[in-house]
């Protein structure tokens, strides 16, 4: 199939429409809204699919919940500060265990912030989508074609598991076009293939109840108890990263979605100077390739993690290599995308320092400008 | 002793097939169970059981869907309207509906339930005005009558602090996509009985596509009102009423034809807006 240019927001929504979603409900917010115009101007072109906009983010995801409960392909999408109102719905949704998706399209926080591309969403996404215990599947793809295929796959995943499946990219993937070459467009489902829980009217058969309330200490702690078992069952299956240049680094760069981007270009440059650097970038970031990172931990001498936020998923690099190497940060925030030359500069500075050595640099109040911060930095020990 | 032979004998009464055969955990005196009953006859008169979808609320109606014999799921507290909305929008064929309190629909949910009735959503609302947050054992609602005592109102409504009741049937009434807009109460059985024929009314609108239709019921909480069941029953017709007057709201033209018979707001039961 021909590559065809599309800009990141709406290769998502085409991705979404060719996997056979069946209604979206979603509010406009930069840098996101491509994707909720797109939906407008497409959807309507497919007899029996549903847009909707919504009142706020709010009534979105319950749209989404009222949806999915019915057993159909369901999508909503947003930006950091709409994602933070759905919160309270997406932890109904986990709680029911019914099958969504959502697509954050991150921007600068917190609060208002800025609407220049962000990674600052890393925890409220892989550890706190909502109260309760639960995680979702988090998908960070570094390019749009990637956004394409994880979009395609997503709906599978999230029915297979019943569970919120998010593809976690930022302004810059949302907004840049790039080549794709798109996949095939598959129906959507049938009456027959909906699942055996969905809410359609208790036709021939017992009613059914989808709900996340369990009045019963007991029976609650059984609840969680199967729900901890699914996520389980995720973290042994779902894991998905890529490696560049991992056999034989002395420096291992981990970064994620467009820093991850920024850090293979870093790799390239780095092997042309004859520096042994690598890089593993993680795509599912939960779960979290925590296993790879700990083999590679073991053989190499120092590890660099590149943010777009304030040290994020170091911590949980950190914990996966639990000491086998010395993890060292760097983040640019605000919505500034880091170039790949001070990400250069950062690895000259390791591999001039002996391993482990450890020193600051830059200006006090820490991530404005090229500050490494050293494995025993209280900023990358997360007491910040 | 003589045996009595059933067949001689007609059934008048029996439950609605469209309700489930448990105790409700609502308290004695409490009308919501009255209330479910209406809405089991009208789903069985209507023949829809099959194809219809209840959305629960949180509050004291959170287990609502474990007692209608039905599809059901349970909303987050104030959404139901936007829950339903995803539902019927995937299956327009389908009948939904929402029960949800005064706590729910008037204080948390005002925005999901103004803007459902906004896009004319074909969803029936039953919302039960009991003038209180009951689930959370009395606590003051926007419905909470001015000098009336709860437990965050320790000293009676203060309209000075926190202004005067909302009244949602007027408030929703104004909104063109809300075809059939009405308040009821259930605190006597003429009462009662025009209840039933507004829900049944409720239904069909949603069945004709004809927009957002919503019977506001007027309920009795004698454990938080800290009452007897009868005396708060006279409580609604004594305390309520003149402050929530019953009658049809909004009757849009289309609408009119399901209508036996128009029920003029502020005029039934002789009283007006206090």
């Amino acid at each position: 199939m021909a590559k065809e240019l599309w800009k990141g927001n709406e290769a998502i929504a085409e991705a979404a429409l060719r996997a056979g979603v069946e209604a979206y409900f979603g509010y406009p917010i930069t840098p996101q809204t491509e994707l909720l115009e797109y939906m407008a101007r497409e959807i309507p072109k497919y007899p029996g699919r549903v847009f909707l906009q919504a009142e706020s983010e709010l009534a979105a995801v319950n749209m989404v919940y009222g949806a999915a409960c019915a057993g159909v392909r369901v999508l909503s999408s947003s930006s950091s500060p709409g994602i933070s109102l759905m919160t309270e719905g997406l932890s109904y949704i986990a709680g029911t265990e019914v099958p969504a998706v959502l697509v954050d399209i991150m921007r600068g926080g917190p609060g208002l912030g800025n609407i220049m591309p962000s990674q600052g969403d890393y925890f409220q996404m892989t550890k706190s989508l909502g109260h309760g215990d639960f995680h979702p599947i988090v998908l960070a793809p570094s390019t749009v074609q990637e956004a394409v295929d994880l979009t395609y796959g997503a709906f599978e995943l999230a029915e297979t598991y019943r569970t919120v499946v998010v593809i976690l990219a930022d302004g810059a993937i949302g907004q840049m076009m790039e080549p794709v070459v798109m996949p095939p467009a598959r129906p959507v489902m049938t009456e027959e293939e909906r699942a055996d829980w969905a809410l359609r009217g208790a036709k021939d058969r017992e009613r059914r109840i989808l709900t996340s309330l369990h009045m019963n200490a007991e029976g609650l702690e059984r609840m969680n108890l199967g729900l901890q078992s699914k996520l389980a069952r995720i973290q042994r299956n779902e894991l998905r990263w890529q490696e560049t240049m991992t056999d034989d680094a002395e420096v291992l760069m981990v970064a994620f979605g467009t820093a991850g981007r920024i850090c293979s270009s870093v790799v390239q440059s780095a092997r042309r100077a004859g520096l042994k650097v690598g890089l593993l970038r993680p795509i599912s970031l939960w779960p979290f390739p925590e296993q790879r990172l700990l083999e590679l931990a073991e053989r190499v001498q120092q590890i660099l993690v590149v943010e777009m936020n304030a040290g994020q998923m170091v911590l949980d690099v950190k914990a996966a290599v639990a000491g086998r190497a010395p993890v060292h940060f760097y983040g640019r925030l605000g919505g500034v995308v880091p170039l790949p030359d001070e990400i250069s500069q950062q690895i000259d500075k390791l591999v001039s320092q002996p391993a482990g050595a450890g020193y600051k640099t830059g200006a006090s109040n820490g991530f404005g400008h090229a500050t490494v911060v050293p494995a025993g930095d209280a900023r990358a020990e997360g007491r910040i | 002793m003589t045996l009595i032979d059933l067949a001689n004998y007609d059934v008048v009464y029996r439950r609605p097939e469209a309700l489930t055969n448990v105790q409700t955990h609502y308290c004695p005196g409490c009308t919501h169970g009255l209330i479910h009953r209406l809405i089991g006859e009208v789903i069985d008169e209507l023949g829809i059981r099959e194809n219809t979808i209840c959305v629960a609320p949180v509050g004291c109606a959170v287990f609502a869907y474990n007692y209608f014999n039905v599809d059901g799921c349970e909303a987050p507290h104030g959404r139901a309207p936007a829950m339903a909305t995803g539902i019927k929008r995937v299956m327009p064929d389908r009948v939904v509906f929402t029960y949800q309190g005064d706590g729910d629909l008037a204080a948390i949910g005002t925005n999901e339930i103004i803007h459902a009735a906004g896009r004319g959503e074909d969803l029936t609302v039953i919302f039960v005005n009991n003038a209180n947050y009951g689930m959370t054992g009395g606590q003051m609602a926007p419905t909470t009558l001015v000098g009336q005592v709860t437990t965050s109102s320790p000293y009676g409504r203060d309209v000075e602090l926190v202004g005067m009741p909302m009244r949602v049937a007027e408030l929703i009434s104004t909104i063109p996509g809300a075809s059939y807009v009405v308040r009821r109460s259930v605190h006597n059985v003429a009462n009662i009985n025009k209840t039933k024929a507004a829900i049944k009314t409720a239904f069909q609108v949603q069945m004709a596509g004809l927009g957002l239709s919503m019977v506001e019921v007027l309920s009795s909480c004698p454990t938080n009102w800290h009452m007897t069941p009868d005396s708060a029953l006279q409580w609604i017709e004594d305390a309520m009423i003149p402050v929530y007057p019953l009658g049809d709201y909004r009757v849009a033209d289309a609408v009119e034809p399901l209508t036996k018979r128009r029920q003029p707001a502020h005029q039934q039961n002789g009283v007006t807006g206090g």
